[in-house]
């Protein structure tokens, strides 16, 4: 499958100083906005901060994995390796975003609500879907042929993305007939602090485009080294 | 040959396999047994508890087991090379998914019913009066358990440790299942009793969107 075409995506640097100079920039200007220009929280103070990489990363974490539901149904459409390389790729860097989620959200929920976790319906579907895409990545190193891998993980990741709808919902309704903890419902956001927190989203899609490219271009690599290792042991015959 | 004609041949050769050993039934039966039998040492399965905890119970049992007795769905045709033959027919590939999901379709749900009053009597829960509505619910149910654990089962089959993996990939996308079937069950048999439109509505939607998947998407797994 590594064609002559493939192998040319393979020419260039493996990294783009330009577009790291661009969302490192974003980054300095983000974590500048979050932890300085944007106003203090009335009641939680400083570690409300944390709030704007938190939400920003799940944001982000959604896109990747809406791009592994793209690279899945493009793979099966047109056969062609790379829709699965983009989708592996997302796969991890969502799995990687939606980690930060998990992290962060206690950080902030000890001090604020006195306990680490609580099986509210937000916390409980990002950790259902932090596991659904584990479980993507895990079926992913049990298939060794990278055609096969290929077809079974886009029917597995088109399964998986269109749960996350079902999965929010289904929790969402569940949560809201029970008592419900202190999350903050319908609160608004000072006009400061959306600015701020679309900074850091712009910053940490940055971040997710530039670890999806690198991420490519390395499961790129892989298959012609594989293709190019097969060659050589027909050679050798 | 038509989709419905071929879905029926296929469905009809898996009630076939099954029946001549009735293995398959038989050790999920038992399983799911046990696994009510442990349950029963998790909590106090008084009245007030088992409505509280039973219908989650109920559920979480059906799941496992579905997620164990899905397994040989294609493994069996792996095994004995069969699928390749089921391939060449000059039919619908969907069709062999269709038939398959209709017999682990007919194969969980003959489960359940057996199961049902089993899980009445030892929980000490009164299904009578509320039985249409809650045949209704574990269909529903049981059609996403099926349609996913279907297409799952050739995904696994594909796979090295195919065994610990299908619970893995199954279990977690079937979440919305278990709250929706849990939340009408336990509806059903609150005093009053009454039938969530909400989670009916849910649960068919689900069965919709798996539905419609496999059938779009469900045909590549088929392929050498």
């Amino acid at each position: 499958m590594a064609g002559e075409s493939e192998s040319r995506t393979l020419s260039g640097p493996v990294i783009s100083w330009p577009s790291v100079m661009v969302v490192f920039l974003l980054l300095a200007a983000a974590s500048y906005g979050a932890l300085i220009q944007a106003p203090e929280e009335a009641t939680m103070g400083l570690v409300q901060r944390i709030f704007y990489f938190h939400v920003a990363s799940a944001w982000t974490g959604f896109v990747a994995f809406i791009m592994v539901f793209i690279g899945s149904v493009a793979f099966l459409r047109t056969r062609a390796l790379k829709w699965d390389w983009l989708s592996v790729a997302s796969a991890e860097v969502g799995v990687a975003f939606f980690t930060i989620v998990l992290v962060t959200g206690p950080i902030w929920a000890k001090p604020v609500w006195g306990i680490w976790w609580t099986w509210d319906a937000r916390l409980t579907s990002s950790f259902l879907l932090w596991v659904l895409f584990v479980s993507y990545l895990i079926l992913r190193t049990l298939v060794d042929e990278p055609e096969r891998r290929a077809m079974v993980s886009a029917v597995f990741g088109i399964f998986a993305t269109l749960d996350i709808p079902l999965v929010y919902f289904s929790i969402w309704w569940f949560r809201t007939q029970h008592p419900q903890p202190v999350i903050g419902g319908g609160g608004s956001l000072d006009g400061r602090m959306w600015r701020v927190l679309m900074l850091c989203w712009l910053a940490m899609l940055g971040v997710m485009t530039l670890l999806i490219r690198v991420r490519y271009r390395l499961e790129a690599m892989r298959t012609e080294v594989d293709a190019l290792r097969l060659e050589a042991a027909r050679h050798v015959r | 040959m038509s989709f419905t004609h071929s879905t029926g041949t296929i469905l009809a050769k898996e009630l076939r396999t099954e029946f001549r050993s009735r293995e398959l039934l038989g050790t999920t039966v038992v399983f799911v047994l046990i696994v009510i039998v442990l349950f029963s040492f998790t909590f106090n399965p008084t009245s007030s508890e088992s409505r509280r905890f039973g219908p989650g119970l109920l559920w979480l049992a059906f799941l496992f087991a579905g997620s164990l007795m899905l397994q040989p769905s294609f493994l069996r045709e792996q095994t004995n090379d069969t699928l390749a033959a089921l391939r060449l027919a000059p039919i619908d590939p969907f069709s062999i998914l269709a038939g398959k999901m209709a017999a682990n379709f007919l194969f969980l749900l003959l489960v359940e019913l057996i199961l049902l009053p089993v899980f009445a009597v030892l929980y000490n829960i009164a299904i009578l009066p509320v039985l249409g509505p809650l045949v209704l619910v574990l269909a529903l149910g049981t059609v996403g358990l099926a349609t996913t654990g279907t297409v799952f089962s050739a995904v696994a089959a594909q796979a090295r440790l195919r065994e610990l993996l299908l619970p893995l990939l199954l279990l977690p996308v079937l979440a919305p299942v278990l709250v929706a079937s849990t939340e009408a069950t336990a509806g059903i048999l609150r005093d009053p009793s009454e039938l969530s439109p909400v989670w009916l509505t849910f649960l068919t939607a689900f069965d919709i969107v798996f539905l419609t998947a496999a059938w779009l998407f469900g045909e590549y797994l088929l392929e050498e």
